[in-house]
């Protein structure tokens, strides 16, 4: 049945199975073009008029001829659209723009064009009161929007629909319309070419990463989110992002080198302390990610409270940072602060593991779990009235002093290079060397004897012990490292933070750095990958901080969107490498069990066994 | 090929004695005693529910026998997985246990974890001797990918290889842990004639190469061929242990096969129908295959 021979034509659909996709709107090729071309140019160009009289709506967008606020977003979106479209045409130097799908990145971008649009119509209609306030501007932009849309739904689709299901309902093509195939292998080019081109690649992450933590108010932010969603599923439709991963992948050091270049260059781009310390904020929610990467990914173990070994290694320097509440009345050095920091982690770790790694899956979830909330209750009765006194108690302890290194006061601005480096740029870049180095232990660790036999525990436990793995000493090996990682990054962020509290450290809440977002950071990014939790902590973080309004929905959407993630992409945002080797196989990706025998084939009920 | 029997000076490498596993009042093997040769492929037979798998489990470590020993080349051996491998032992799994989402390279790598030592530390620091000790490690995985006939698909996910290659690339990865002996449980279950003919060639090259093999099988042909010698497993106890051919023609052996036989009626010449039918069936599927 496999086969694809309809010999029966009773289908009185008008489709056959292995015809081509039909476009949404039945269009000539040609007018459709004509139509998206025409219609992104228009909403290209009402973004240099007026949207609006007043500048009562952030961004001003009172002016003509200079596009401002939301706006601009527009404008990177229709020329994103009006981009991909032509390349449609043929038009020489513009072909490499899709080398995968060429009519569904078309349809993203415009989608994109019009989401934010019609956002910013709406919103300046709703805080100014109706729409009269809109200038034409707004409309020509919004009705370019629309025009732009209603093309891209009447070009051709780029693949014939699926053997499963050959002729889909209306929210199956729609759906189907935005798929495209993979972009076959590119040529090679000159390695620098191939370097230039990551840089460039990096140079334009680093610039989306620090419009979105620069936008000022959270209409602009949800614009911001709208555009990049689209334009970035529109870019990997095109086939530019698996062209991208395939040259990471070849010149990995080098990519490394340029993602740390374009993080170090953040802070220089941020005149605003304030914009700083969410970067440095985001780096400590990341680096506890990664580290949890190591367990939940690499060894497949689910903790959720992990979020208490940041806070011992929080609390440990916290103890020895000289503060005056500390109990313990001494300063250590910086360094010395670390390897507490990550030591006291490393035993909290090994002690709590060394019993509950003998359990298999879902008990040791509860049982980690448990222990997370006992290290925040405990932190709170170690207050001098129901125990001794150690940390305050809810109090905490405040007033952790700045650190000092090498002579160079990290609470001070400096001026670097001609430009104001703040306190929190300081402490960002420290933080950024934590990362450096857990990135490194991820990788290394992962691409070695011992990083395998965690995915083999991951991937199946029986069989890894049979295969000769002392699974409890790896697993608990995993647990020690992921808790001694993310107590180095503990005694950084007790001096961002200025104080530690034990209701910093719970499983949920709605300060990012809780096990809850952990986990969620790791399994959004892409479980196993390093670029995976680090995106998805930046997402996870950044949401909440620019969205405030929404902060009372919070858990709910961020519920929502999390099921939603998983129904439609499971892997997460960013694949691991082994789901990447899409390359090597042609069409019979996660379907072995379709593949059919060969004639003759016996017994393979019997092989089910 | 089958006249190649090497047999060197003949010491035991297995030696099962009286194991025994009950789970709650269920006796799935009850006081099994087997043992295995240098250079010798042994057959385990039984039909289905004998309790081949579960004796092969208590061999391993996978599950503690109630009662019994096993020991590998004179040592007794603790009931633990991993142990069991360190020592020498090295298995199959009847529904195929792979690492899916690991590449195929990847999961021979795995198999070699017993016998190589690097640490976290040389890991993470890239310590000397790291990079040596994984370039000799991925070598020998991938001339065991040659030697099994997998070496084009080094890169390939184990979740996306067709039935066959998967049942080999379990092999592989057993023989990467550089067993002296190795259990196979079923290994052609689910393939096509010709895809067990070449199950049996490697059987035998591993055999050359000097490992011990104790296989369970269905198919009697197969272990006819194969197996030096061949014993019997029906609920939970060893009925019988000889050649294969004194093995097939036992009365008790066919018996449990077939049910026990109706009065008078003679087990034997139904078993040769059933062999004739079988014969002819493959043969038609050969015809069609050229
Ligand atoms: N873990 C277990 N718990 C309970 N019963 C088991 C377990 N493993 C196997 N059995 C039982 O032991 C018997 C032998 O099974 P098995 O060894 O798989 O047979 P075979 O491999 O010969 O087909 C079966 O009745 C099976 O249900
Ligand atoms: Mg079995």
């Amino acid at each position: 049945m496999t086969t694809q021979t309809p010999m029966d034509k009773t289908t009185d659909t008008t489709k056959v199975s292995t015809a081509p996709a039909t476009p949404i709107i039945p269009l000539p090729h040609a007018a459709a073009r004509a139509l998206t071309v025409a219609g992104s140019a228009l909403a290209l160009i009402g973004t240099f008029l007026a949207w609006t009289w007043t500048d009562e709506f952030p961004g001003n967008l009172t002016v003509t001829g200079y596009p401002g606020g939301l706006q601009v977003l527009t404008l990177v979106g229709a020329l994103l659209t009006l981009l991909f479209a032509l390349s449609g045409y043929g038009i020489r130097g513009l072909g490499w723009l899709t080398p995968g799908g060429k009519n569904s990145p078309v349809l993203l971008a415009a989608l994109g064009v019009f989401g934010t649009t019609g956002y910013a119509m709406g919103a300046i209609s709703q805080e100014l009161g109706g729409l009269v306030n809109l200038e034409p501007g707004a409309w020509v932009s919004g009705i370019g929007a629309l025009v732009a849309v209603i093309g891209a739904l009447g070009l051709p689709v780029d693949q014939p629909y699926g053997a499963q299901d050959p002729t889909p309902n209306l929210w199956g093509r729609i759906r189907h319309s935005l798929t495209a195939p993979e972009p076959s292998r590119a040529k090679d080019l000159p390695s620098w070419v191939e370097i230039l081109i990551i840089a460039a690649g990096f140079g334009v992450g680093l610039y989306v990463f620090a419009y979105g933590i620069g936008t000022e108010y959270s209409e602009l932010f949800i614009g911001f989110l709208i555009v990049t969603a689209f334009g970035f599923t529109a870019v990997t439709r095109a086939g530019l992002l698996k062209r991208l991963s395939a040259l990471t992948a070849k010149h990995r050091n080098v990519a490394m080198a340029a993602a740390f270049v374009a993080a170090i260059c953040f802070p220089f781009t941020q005149t605003n302390d304030q914009f700083a310390l969410i970067g440095a904020n985001i780096l400590i929610f990341a680096t506890v990610a990664l580290g949890l990467n190591v367990v939940v990914g690499l060894a497949g173990l689910l903790d959720l409270g992990y979020v208490a070994f940041l806070g011992v290694g929080a609390y440990a320097a916290a103890l020895v940072s000289g503060s005056p509440q500390s109990s313990i009345g001494v300063e250590f050095p910086f360094w010395a602060a670390v390897l507490t920091g990550a030591a006291a982690s490393l035993i909290f770790g090994v002690v709590i593991g060394a019993p509950t790694l003998r359990l298999r899956g879902d008990y040791l979830a509860i049982v980690t779990l448990g222990f997370g909330e006992i290290f925040r209750i405990t932190m709170n009765n170690l207050n001098g009235n129901s125990g001794p006194d150690v940390t305050n108690g809810s109090n905490g302890i405040p007033n952790i002093p700045d650190l000092e290194i090498f002579g160079f006061n990290l609470g001070l601005p400096h001026n670097v290079l001609g430009t104001e480096l703040t306190r929190s740029g300081n402490y960002y870049l420290l933080m950024l060397l934590c990362t450096a180095i857990v990135v490194l232990v991820f990788r290394r660790s992962a691409e070695s004897r011992i990083g395998r036999a965690w995915v083999a525990i991951r991937e199946d436990e029986t069989a890894a012990t049979a295969m000769g793995i002392n699974g409890f000493r790896l697993k608990l090996l995993a647990f020690a490292l992921g808790a001694s990682l993310a107590g180095l990054a503990g005694t950084v962020q007790a001096h961002v933070s200025y104080s530690v509290t034990p209701e910093q450290y719970q499983f949920a809440g709605s300060v990012p750095p809780n096990s809850a977002f952990l986990l969620a950071a790791v399994i959004l990014g892409g479980m196993g990958t390093i670029s995976g939790p680090l995106i998805g902590a930046a997402l996870l973080y950044l949401i909440p901080a620019k969205l405030q309004f929404m902060a009372e929905y919070q858990l709910l959407l961020f519920g929502i969107a999390l099921m939603l993630l998983m129904r439609y992409r499971p892997e997460g945002l960013v694949a691991d490498r082994r789901k990447q080797l899409e390359f090597h196989e042609t069409g019979q990706l996660d379907v072995p069990e379709d593949k059919p025998l060969p004639e003759g084939a016996t017994g393979v009920a019997k092989a089910g066994a | 090929m089958t006249t190649t029997t090497t047999a060197p000076t003949s010491t035991t490498v297995l030696d099962a004695t009286g194991v025994t596993m009950r789970f709650g009042g269920l006796t799935a093997v009850r006081d099994v005693n087997l043992t295995v040769n240098t250079g010798e492929i042994v057959g385990l037979i039984g039909p289905n529910g004998a309790g081949k798998t579960t004796f092969f489990n208590c061999l391993t470590g996978l599950y503690v026998p109630t009662e019994g020993k096993v020991a590998y080349k004179g040592t007794v051996l603790p009931p633990k997985p991993h142990l069991v491998t360190q020592a020498g032992i090295a298995r199959t799994f009847q529904n195929i246990r792979l690492f899916a989402n690991m590449t195929v390279l990847e999961n021979v790598l795995v198999g070699r974890h017993t016998r190589t030592k690097e640490g976290l530390w040389s890991a993470l620091l890239r310590l000397p001797g790291f990079k040596k000790a994984e370039e000799e490690s991925r070598a020998r995985a991938m001339e065991l990918l040659e030697f099994t006939g997998l070496a084009a698909k080094a890169d390939h996910l184990a979740r996306n290889l067709p039935y066959g290659e998967q049942r080999k690339l379990e092999i592989a990865r057993a023989l990467a842990s550089e067993p002296g002996l190795l259990l196979l449980d079923e290994p052609t279950a689910g393939m096509n004639p010709q895809e067990t003919r070449a199950a049996e060639e490697l059987i035998f090259a591993i055999r050359d190469k000097g490992i011990a093999v104790l296989v369970i099988e269905h198919d009697i042909r197969f272990i006819m061929n194969l197996c030096d010698r061949v014993a019997v497993l029906v609920q939970g106890e060893k009925i019988v242990e000889g050649p294969a051919e004194v093995v097939q023609s036992d009365e008790r052996v066919i018996a449990a096969y077939l049910g026990t036989p109706f009065e008078g009626a003679p087990g034997k010449e139904e078993a040769a129908e059933v062999e004739a039918a079988e014969a002819e069936a493959q043969s038609t599927t050969e015809g069609d295959d050229k």
